[in-house]
């Protein structure tokens, strides 16, 4: 879960908070959803809390943008 | 010159003198309606003619003029022109030679602006259908502005309090002056082509139709619209418009808020993450609550209440099928029965007992059977058995009766 981006760890908590109140999951597996799913919030919530906005300028060239940027 | 005798020619060209020579005539503004306007493809020249309700004139407008206007003259669309009045010696007919002409009541720049806006959208190029959704959780916001002006800064600032998840990425161009479009256009080029945003705000301050006019152009319309990056337009202030706008995927009435559209709220995430782990904890709760049910359920019902009752059920079930058993055994046997007594039937009508009783006799010698009069010789001893005995005898003679029938004795 480290390397997940922030939007896909909100589409997977969403998904999981659906499925989690179909509940059509065994209980077993509900448990390891609401793990799962109180990891992620966590992680949200964490990233959103520490976040800096990074600036960037899209450089002439093809390639990486210039990371020359400053941050906020 | 009374009674001076002129070739047409001279006529004409002594009344274009005059017209020439009229100081008023040199510059003149004349309204009218356009009318017969021909736009002369290969020499660029526009011909009309300019008429109100009682009378009409000719004009022309040669190439240089005609490409500074930035809109389509066309019939009934009413007109300020400024030029001056000659003759056309060849035809002795006067018109009016146009150096600029103004739709009148509308500024020219909004006659283009509408000219060009109907023709786009004739295209398709704002059609609904094309808006591509904006990306809800934006990781790389790409800006398409000028490096200097308070856009970028508004930006910077919402995204700063709001998002600053995000990564801004600037591609700095020029917003107005002729090479704007050019560079604009560029931009969001370069930011598909490398993929490098997730969302394009293009935009710039507040201004005059003019200054803004590097958003109408249709360069920058085109590029907007065939961005796969989804654009938010961002241009001016409320009130302008430009067809950047229509084009967009998004149109934001301030720079601030594009920044707004392009992301969510860090605060409102916030929310809405704990709204979701309430929801969790309370799908949960919901189902350890439902299975406590279900084992409520189970614990009183009657194989739990008697545990005997499980075992009562199979014998039920062990008595039903012996009985099954039993009665498909007994049916095998009445089965077999039956077809024994037939045999046994066909049996007693073949039994040589029988045939004896209908008054027949067996006859028999020392080899055994004697069926034929053949295996008997003279002298033979027989022995004859009947049903109720058997006797003893001697062949004294035989005849054997052959197939044609002729007894004959040996």
């Amino acid at each position: 879960m480290a390397k997940m981006t922030f939007e896909a760890a909100m589409k997977r908590l969403d998904e999981i908070v659906a499925l989690l109140e179909q509940g059509e999951a065994p209980l077993e597996k509900s448990l390891k959803l609401f793990e799962e799913g109180t990891k992620l919030a966590q992680f949200c919530d964490e990233t959103l809390k520490n976040a800096q906005l990074r600036i960037e300028e899209l450089s002439e060239e093809p390639g990486e943008p210039d990371t020359e940027g400053t941050e906020a | 010159m009374s009674s001076l005798l002129l070739t047409v020619s001279q006529l004409n060209s002594y009344i274009k003198s005059l017209l020439d020579g009229d100081r008023h005539l040199q510059s003149v503004y004349v309204c009218g309606e356009i009318s017969n306007f021909v736009n002369h493809y290969r020499s660029g020249h526009f011909y009309l003619s300019l008429k109100d309700d009682g009378a009409v004139v000719q004009a022309v407008m040669f190439r240089s003029a005609a490409s500074r206007i930035k809109f389509t003259p066309q019939n009934g669309m009413k007109v300020l022109v400024r030029g001056r009045v000659s003759l056309f010696e060849r035809s002795g007919q006067y018109q009016i030679y146009i150096d600029d002409m103004q739709p009148d009541g509308v500024g020219s720049l909004q006659l283009a602006f509408e000219q060009r806006k109907e023709a786009l959208a004739r295209e398709g190029l704002f059609d609904a259908a094309r808006k591509r959704p904006v990306p809800r959780y934006p990781a790389r916001i790409g800006v398409v502005t000028s490096p200097t002006g308070a856009v970028l800064q508004d930006i910077r600032n919402v995204l700063t309090r709001r998002y600053p998840l995000a990564q801004l990425i600037l591609c700095p161009v020029l917003v107005q002056g002729s090479e704007a479009a050019g560079q604009i256009t560029a931009a969001i080029r370069r930011f598909n082509e490398r993929q490098a945003a997730d969302v394009l705000i293009v935009g710039r301050g507040g201004g005059s139709m003019e200054d803004l006019w590097a958003f109408n152009e249709e360069i920058v319309v085109r590029a907007v619209a065939a961005s796969r990056i989804p654009v938010i337009s961002a241009v001016g202030h409320e009130t302008d418009f430009t067809l950047c706008d229509f084009a967009a995927d998004l149109r934001a009435p301030t720079p601030s808020a594009a920044a707004e559209l392009a992301a969510p709220d860090r605060g409102e995430l916030h929310l809405s993450l704990l709204e979701k782990q309430t929801a969790m904890r309370r799908a949960l709760q919901g189902r350890v609550e439902e299975n406590r049910r279900r084992l409520l359920t189970i614990r009183q019902s009657r194989s739990m209440a008697s545990p005997l009752y499980g075992v009562e059920l199979r014998r039920m079930k062990l008595d039903y099928r012996a009985g099954q058993l039993k009665s498909a055994f007994v049916h095998t046997v009445r089965r077999q029965a039956q077809t024994f007594g037939t045999l046994a039937g066909k049996l007693d009508a073949l039994s040589p007992l029988k045939v004896l009783a209908r008054g027949y006799a067996i006859a028999s010698g020392e080899q055994g059977l004697v069926t034929k009069a053949s295996q008997a010789q003279e002298g033979d001893s027989l022995r004859l058995k009947f049903m109720d005995g058997s006797v003893s005898c001697r062949v004294i003679s035989r005849e054997i009766v052959v197939p044609d029938g002729e007894p004959h004795r040996f």
